[in-house]
């Protein structure tokens, strides 16, 4: 059996603010094979985007990875200094943030950004690099390549801007890509165009990737497996159509069931009561426990540990759905 | 009977600036005046009843959002007219305004920015009503504000607070009730659930379907989601360019859509079913600018199916029976429909 290319183990990310501490991630683990391509799904709050940030060392003070594991190819990130990460981050393990807008440079020439990846990360020589940069932009479906090197990143629109944050994110061909929302700000023909380009270039280059998503649709479309967070932790892991079709989790199955479906329309959608508890505060036992239709006495002592349910599924409930039950 | 709003071609133009030397541009040594006027809306129509729900879907820029925001009268229109409850307000000011508002009303997109941070919830929520009915009768006021805020499920009691102090959801259910405390007929909605997390959007949409049913109110409902329309509309108008390209209602437009954009639309929707996805008409390019439109059919440059007709001609909307209409000409050539 081949080893994992990514081993998070009993992450916990938390942010010392005045007002508390923030359990962001509070021990999240999961397993990323060679060429997987995993969704890290949930709401506002759920940790998702700090568990992508954590990966990459971009936890900034007053948040702090207090204990866990990030094993990347035999060796634990969490543990690695600022200037051993950098030659890690851009070069191994790509990113891919949601705002095009904000994540380039607006007073360089995009040739200029892209060429700095190459400089930092590779041997390549100048006119080497400028192939590449051309190369890679046309991969990415912006045509003219060598002339738009030469354009401010104003001059191109969001989902080009996106095309060409892919394209640094791919140029010196990392093994992990690590896509924060990538199409959340883009229009729905945009978005299935960068989508379909994401797939392709992972596969082409045979590269992992986490996407980090709020958009269950998203992720029905583009990955292997889920991993659904609340409250900072993993409440159900699985195959994405298991997940999906059979999803175990009382907060997944309320997930998929607030999403209209035009398949088939329901008069009213049905709703998770409540709202997200306050982090800095959150309940004993199950996090979900205020929200949740099947909750019991037990769910308010004990909080439930994930395990192994059907099929390589996983959740963390006490009374889990099991297939074919209403809600 | 007569309709709740009604809009006859419809026109938002904005200019960009109006400064000469903004605009002069040289050709060959020739100076020319560069036309820099944006054709937000050009010449949309439709009407809804009392009761109704009408979405207008599109990508951004297509002008969804400027049709409600004209309708409003936020923005003055350059041409068409508008007529609330029969009464034609095309060209009314803000003080001939102030009786219509109590007939109309507006739910915005941001729960953030649309609420005024320094004002308590209670008065948020008074403000249009007082506005109505004159600050004599503040007691009637404060008891219908208790009122409101309990129906769209606030607890009455936080109504001394301010908004940072609720989730977006509240604050939603907040921007809600202000709209609902003049006992409108219409109320338009410009992407109300857009900022809200998946689970809070359904508690939206199920409350706003609640209200329609329970105070008979027609809502102009402005949304890039198609899963979120199907919800929640009876009749679906497709925006592209600022041009309306098909009509139809829901459940006509989601089985059979006739335009060649509709189409693409409905593809390119991730669903968490993508087994089950039928149509795949995989759309190209990016949506001209508003600055010089296409000539002849606005959705030409994208169109896979487009020839020279397409580029000469620009298609009008036609009525095809059952409430659809499409301004495409495959309609004359079906034959041309192949891919």
């Amino acid at each position: 059996m081949t080893a994992p290319l990514l081993s998070v183990r009993g992450l916990r990310t938390w942010f010392h603010t005045f007002a508390g501490i923030v359990k962001a991630v509070n021990g999240v683990s999961f397993d990323l094979m060679p060429g997987e391509v995993m969704g890290l799904v949930g709401e506002s709050g759920g940790g998702k985007s700090v568990v992508g940030f954590s990966i990459l060392g971009l936890i900034d003070p007053p948040g702090k990875i207090e204990q866990g594991e990030i094993v990347f190819d035999g060796r634990d990130l969490a543990q690695l200094p600022e200037d051993a990460l950098r030659r890690i981050r851009g070069r191994e393990i790509g990113m891919v943030f949601q705002d095009p807008m904000t994540s380039l440079n607006p007073v360089q020439t995009i040739g200029r950004q892209m060429d700095e990846v190459l400089r930092l990360h590779t041997t390549l020589d100048a006119r080497a690099r400028r192939a590449r940069c051309v190369e890679m932009l046309e991969s990415v479906g912006i045509s003219q390549a060598a002339e738009r090197l030469g354009a401010y990143p104003h001059q191109f629109s969001g989902g080009m801007r996106q095309r060409v944050v892919i394209a640094i994110a791919m140029l010196a061909r990392p093994r992990l890509i690590i896509a924060d929302e990538p199409t959340t700000a883009l229009d729905v023909t945009i978005q299935s165009q960068i989508l379909r380009l994401m797939r392709r270039q992972i596969a082409e280059e045979g590269a992992s990737m986490i996407l980090v998503t709020h958009d269950l649709a998203v992720v029905a479309e583009m990955v292997d497996k889920i991993t659904v967070l609340y409250c900072g932790k993993v409440v159900e892991a699985g195959p994405v159509r298991e997940v999906i079709d059979t999803p175990a989790h009382p907060y997944t199955r309320g997930l998929i069931d607030s999403i209209p479906n035009p398949a088939h329309r329901l008069p009213r959608l049905n709703q998770i009561p409540g709202t997200v508890p306050d982090v800095r505060n959150l309940p004993a036992g199950c996090n979900f426990r205020d929200r949740c239709p099947r909750a019991q006495a037990l769910c308010a002592e004990v909080e439930p540990p994930l395990i192994p349910k059907r099929g390589g599924q996983q959740a963390a409930c006490h009374f889990p759905v099991a297939i074919g039950e209403p809600a | 009977m007569t309709a709740m709003l009604e809009v006859a071609r419809l026109e938002q133009r904005f200019q960009l600036s109006k400064g000469l030397l903004d605009r002069i541009s040289f050709k060959g040594g020739i100076p020319r005046l560069r036309d820099t006027t944006v054709h937000a809306v050009n010449g949309v129509s439709f009407s809804i009843a009392p009761g109704e729900v009408l979405a207008l879907v599109g990508e951004s820029g297509c002008g969804k959002s400027t049709v409600a925001k004209t309708i409003a009268r936020i923005y003055e229109p350059t041409g068409g007219r508008i007529r609330i409850d029969g009464e034609d307000v095309s060209t009314y000011g803000p003080r001939k305004m102030l009786p219509v508002r109590a007939k109309m009303q507006m739910i915005f997109q941001d729960p953030f920015a649309s609420l005024n941070p320094r004002q308590k919830v209670r008065d948020i929520v008074a403000e249009p009503l007082l506005q109505q009915l004159g600050s004599g009768r503040r007691a009637e006021v404060s008891e219908r504000t208790a009122a409101l805020l309990a129906r769209v499920g606030l607890n009455p009691e936080q109504a001394g607070r301010y908004p940072h102090q609720f989730s977006g959801g509240q604050r939603q259910r907040i921007g809600i009730a202000r709209a609902l405390s003049v006992n409108p007929g219409l109320i338009i909605a410009d992407e109300p659930v857009s900022a809200l997390d998946v689970s809070i959007q359904a508690q939206i949409l199920n409350l706003m379907l609640d209200l329609r049913d329970e105070f008979g109110l027609a809502y102009l409902f402005i949304s890039h989601d198609l899963s979120v329309v199907h919800h929640i509309a009876d009749r679906i108008g497709v925006m592209y360019l600022g041009f309306m390209v098909e009509a139809a209602p829901r459940d006509r437009l989601f089985a059979q859509p006739r335009h060649p954009y509709t189409r693409a639309l409905l593809s390119a929707a991730p669903t968490i079913e993508p087994h089950r996805r039928t149509t795949e008409i995989e759309l190209t390019g990016e949506v001209p600018s508003a600055l010089s439109l296409p000539s002849g059919c606005c959705f030409r440059t994208r169109c896979p199916f487009a020839w020279d007709r397409c580029a000469a001609e620009r298609p009008a909307l036609r009525d095809l029976g059952g409430g659809q209409s499409v301004a495409c000409h495959l309609i004359d050539e079906p034959e041309r429909d192949r891919l």
